[in-house]
């Protein structure tokens, strides 16, 4: 065997045993990790509880209770499924990318999302944004972004030639020329036109298109259970390509796979509330620091409730204490962007 | 080879491009002049057919007509060859400080903080003289760009296609705070308008300002051969006895004086600093000195053909330059990048 | 064994490695020599896979390393570069744990911590296993990644150029390490070294490499040889008799 010393069977298997950390530095790491997680779900429950009640007059789980409330736990399932689907699709985007100050937002297919909003308005009215609500519509928009995301992918990233940063330029710059051009038609509308538009162009919780809910969730779930299944292999592919080609992994492929899945979840996330650019950014680099760990499987519950615990609390706040509850996703994009140049600032490497 | 190669993939530079240090065979003055000539005559054909472009005709000395030529045309054309030459230059300056090909005012945020500047005075005072709104952008946009040049050097970068990466990202923030104040004050529809780089409405009176960029031109090159060297590096520069911060800042200020007075009186030109030295390099090599006219006239030539297909594409209505620069600088920005790809295929 | 037939690498027209062929009998410490831009870091990628040839195979241990799943390969060969940057934190054990991926995914059993703690105790760091990365010296944590490469307990290992940012002291160690693994272990340890006296001390063949091909190669008494060690490294290079062996003196 390797080691020169002798030791007994029994010693040897205690001495492996006290040597074994896991994901964590030290037990003390391992504590306060799960005191993060019990604590944050705590939060979480106690927010849905808050949100649910806080000026609901009528008498606890009654049918009239549940009347007022329905609004809310909408609001609230549609926060819990578009958090999901950011910290998850920001996680593993920026695994992929080896790189933490990015967020898949930046890749265009949002741009694309608000070019075919404001295409309808532009060319048939308001009555356009009306018309394309449809089931089928909203399957084809989606299938748009994803597949868009995918060429691209395929295009630029997969081949031979494939090179990460130059895919990632490419999918910014063609999501500026989209942006570029949106803006273009947005300033020939109307001001009534705009303001309905408007609407859709930032993400807006209360105010969510939750009529394909029954499509969109399942979707995210299966979509976030699929990155969940595939924890450690992330893992592994943080660890740069050489290494995981070493290891055994097919690191292009990997890279694909995980790209597919963040771009579903942030085609579902868009299509529930619209383009939120940062509210990933934020909640990925709070879960880094407050995890400190390699692994997936611990970082990826602690961004999806730290999500959910800061959009949520910004709704509640924003809706029944200082009432400016349009304006909840911008404020989160706004905290979510000073957090970026901060950590950009601060960063030593990149 | 290993090490120099490993170089050569990770650090995509604008002035190390392999084969291309050209020294064309000595040859009289006049011919070594020609090609420039020849372009400088075919740019004022260019901008005499600008001046001869729009809806009203203005050889018509009988009726109004006329009269646009020097209300409307001219101040358009000189707009065009200010903005058009001033902003790829801007481009490349910011390139040689950072011996980065794709760093210019609009993919490092510069673009972005003047717009955010030029926001805030129009909802702090009640009513900004174009001076105030100027200086205010160039102040931002100083400060801006100034950020994320201290943040490129505190960082070590492995690939050099992440700095405009980055900078975008720095960008979009920047538009993301601007557009919550904007939502804030009910401007966002203007301010998309205010932001799209359009020519139309330049009149006489409106685009003196623009005649400060010119001063920087002149400035620029005569200081070119600086901001060469301090892209090298603050130890090189020093020992070549460069004040290194000094050139730093007044390459900086450069940039910024011009972006703030293009983005106030003109909007957003997209990637017209990026594709213009690119351009200029792919096609005559890296000699900076002989290619500073080069920029000037390719950059006049890129926005004045941008402003023309605007103009007569769907008249008597106007396409904004932003719209087709923004098109057609994309698309150069992408094929720059597919051809870096084979350098940096492994 | 390791077999190279025809191999050939291009890059962008005017450079080439290649065509190599060659037939590497496995045990002990292989050395790839030469100067720079000879096209050893290349060759040694090629061997473990991490970049295809634009013709030729590469067979290790019987598989045609390209061809065979990436999985089978990583139990077989294994193979670490030099510049490892990545952006999680990770403590020298937990490292060294990824090099049991190929064999249990990422879920370690109790076999896998034996391997991982032998691995830590062979190379001398079950002091600093606790310890994260960034923590280390850079000797120090070019040890962990070796570790991580011996804790995937493949037969044979590719190392490119371990010894660049040590100093002399973990340099000998590092070698003296590696020898070990050789010898007790029986590994097959192919490694790209600048030095050539390290290679003269410490390998069973050398293999040198010129010009995109290989020169020549063999054991250390055929190739540390004057005209030998002159041809390939184009400088006069005098061989002497060391302390410990041959040595190879080229620096006047």
């Amino acid at each position: 065997m390797l080691s020169d010393v002798s030791v007994s069977p029994a010693h040897a298997s205690a001495a492996v045993r006290d040597r074994r950390i896991g994901a964590y530095a030290s037990r003390a790491h391992r504590a306060r990790y799960l005191l993060i997680l019990i604590g944050l779900i705590v939060a979480a429950l106690a927010l849905v509880v808050l949100v649910l009640s806080w000026d609901n007059h009528q008498v606890p789980f009654s049918d009239r209770w549940w009347r007022v409330s329905r609004m809310r736990s909408e609001s609230l399932t549609v926060i819990a499924l578009v958090t999901l689907c950011h910290s998850f699709a920001t996680v593993s985007f920026q695994t992929a990318t080896n790189n933490r100050i990015i967020t898949p937002s930046i890749m265009g297919f949002e741009s694309l999302y608000i070019l075919i909003q404001t295409a309808a308005v532009f060319f048939f009215g308001i009555s356009g944004l009306v018309g394309i609500d449809g089931f089928a519509q909203f399957l084809i928009q989606t299938a748009c972004m994803v597949s868009f995301a995918v060429l691209l992918y395929s295009w630029l990233f997969s081949g031979r030639l494939g090179n990460l940063h130059i895919m990632l330029l490419v999918g910014i710059i063609i999501g500026t020329g989209l942006g570029a051009l949106s803006t273009f038609m947005q300033r020939m509308l109307d001001p009534n036109e705009f303001d309905v538009l408007r609407a859709r162009m930032f993400g807006n919780v209360g105010n969510a298109d939750t009529d394909f809910l029954w499509f969109v969730a399942p979707v995210c779930l299966v979509s976030a259970a699929a990155i969940w299944m595939l924890a450690r292999r992330l893992d592994t592919v943080a660890l740069g390509s050489e290494i995981s080609t070493n290891l055994g992994l097919n690191h292009k492929r990997q890279v694909m796979i995980i790209l597919t899945l963040v771009t579903i979840l942030m085609a579902m996330s868009t299509s529930l509330v619209g383009p939120m650019t940062f509210l990933g950014f934020l909640v990925a680099t709070l879960a880094y620091s407050v995890t400190d760990t390699y692994s997936h499987r611990r970082i990826l519950p602690v961004a999806w409730l730290l999500g959910f615990v800061i959009l949520g609390g910004a709704y509640f706040l924003l809706r029944h204490v200082l009432p400016m509850v349009d304006t909840v996703t911008i404020i989160v994009e706004l905290v979510g962007g000073v957090v970026f140049l901060i950590v950009v600032l601060r960063k030593g490497r990149l | 080879m290993s090490s120099a190669l490993r170089t050569r993939i990770t650090h995509v530079d604008a002035l190390s491009r392999p084969g291309t240090a050209r020294r064309p065979p000595h040859r009289s003055w006049l011919r070594r002049r020609l090609p420039l000539m020849t372009a400088i005559v075919l740019t004022a054909a260019l901008l005499t057919l600008s001046v001869f472009t729009g809806v009203a005709d203005i050889t018509d000395t009988t009726g109004r007509g006329h009269e646009f030529t020097w209300i409307t045309r001219v101040p358009r054309t000189v707009a065009l060859v200010l903005a058009g030459a001033s902003m790829a230059m801007a481009g490349l300056i910011m390139q040689l400080m950072t011996q980065n090909r794709f760093v210019e005012p609009t993919t490092v945020g510069t673009t972005e903080w003047a717009g955010l500047g030029l926001l805030l005075t129009y909802i702090l005072l009640p009513m900004p003289s174009i001076t105030v709104r100027m200086v205010v952008a160039i102040v931002f946009a100083f400060a801006g760009t100034l950020i994320f040049f201290l943040f490129l050097r505190r960082v070590t970068l492995r690939s050099s296609l992440i700095v405009p990466i980055i900078g975008i990202m720095f960008g979009a923030v920047i538009s993301a705070v601007s557009t919550f104040i904007a939502l804030e004050f009910d401007l966002l529809q203007t301010l998309g308008a205010w932001f799209a780089g359009r020519f139309t409405g330049i009149e006489a009176g409106r685009y003196e300002p623009l005649w400060i960029v010119g001063v920087v031109a002149v400035i620029v090159v005569i200081v070119a051969d600086r901001f060469t060297v301090a892209g090298l590096g603050k130890d090189v520069a020093t020992n070549a006895g460069l004040n290194y911060e000094r050139v730093v800042l007044l390459g900086v200020g450069l940039v910024s004086i011009v972006t703030g007075v293009v983005t106030v009186v003109i909007g957003s030109l997209p990637f017209l600093g990026l594709i213009v030295p690119n351009l200029v390099s792919m096609i005559r090599g890296d000699n900076l000195r002989t290619n500073i006219p080069w920029v000037f006239l390719t950059g006049i030539w890129i926005v004045t053909v941008c402003d023309l297909i605007g103009r007569v594409l769907i008249m008597p209505f106007e396409v904004p330059v932003s719209l087709v620069l923004g098109a057609v600088g994309s698309v150069v920005f992408i094929l720059l990048l597919l051809r870096t790809r084979r350098s940096v295929a492994l | 064994m390791i077999r190279l037939s025809n191999v050939i690498k291009r890059y962008g027209g005017d450079v080439e490695i290649g065509p190599v062929s060659i037939e590497l009998p496995s045990g002990g410490i292989i050395a790839l020599v030469g100067p720079n831009g000879a096209g050893k870091s290349t060759v040694l990628t090629m061997m473990g896979r991490l970049l295809a040839p634009d013709a030729g195979t590469v067979e290790v241990g019987g598989l045609d390393v390209h061809r065979a799943p990436s999985k089978q390969v990583a139990r077989t060969v294994s193979i670490l570069r030099q510049e490892n940057h990545f952006v999680t934190r990770l403590t020298v054990r937990q490292l060294v744990g990824f090099g049991r991926y190929p064999y249990s995914g990422g879920r370690l059993t109790e076999h896998d911590e034996d391997k991982i703690s032998e691995a830590i105790d062979f190379l001398n760091l079950t002091d600093l296993e606790q310890r994260f990365l960034d923590q280390l010296s850079g000797g120090q944590r070019q040890r962990a990644y070796v570790a991580m490469v011996l804790a995937q307990d493949t037969e044979y290992v590719l190392l490119d150029e371990p010894l660049n940012n040590l100093d002399a002291q973990h340099s000998v160690q590092m070698m003296q390490q590696l020898r070990r693994a050789a010898d007790q272990l029986g590994r097959t340890i192919v490694i790209v070294l600048h030095d050539i006296n390290f290679a003269a001390a410490y390998s069973d063949r050398i293999v040198a490499m010129e010009n995109g091909r290989i020169a020549v190669h063999g054991t250390p008494d055929e190739i540390i040889r004057d005209e030998v060690l002159s041809a390939v490294f184009h400088t006069p290079v005098t061989v002497v008799d060391g302390p410990g062996g041959k040595f190879a003196v080229y620096h006047r």
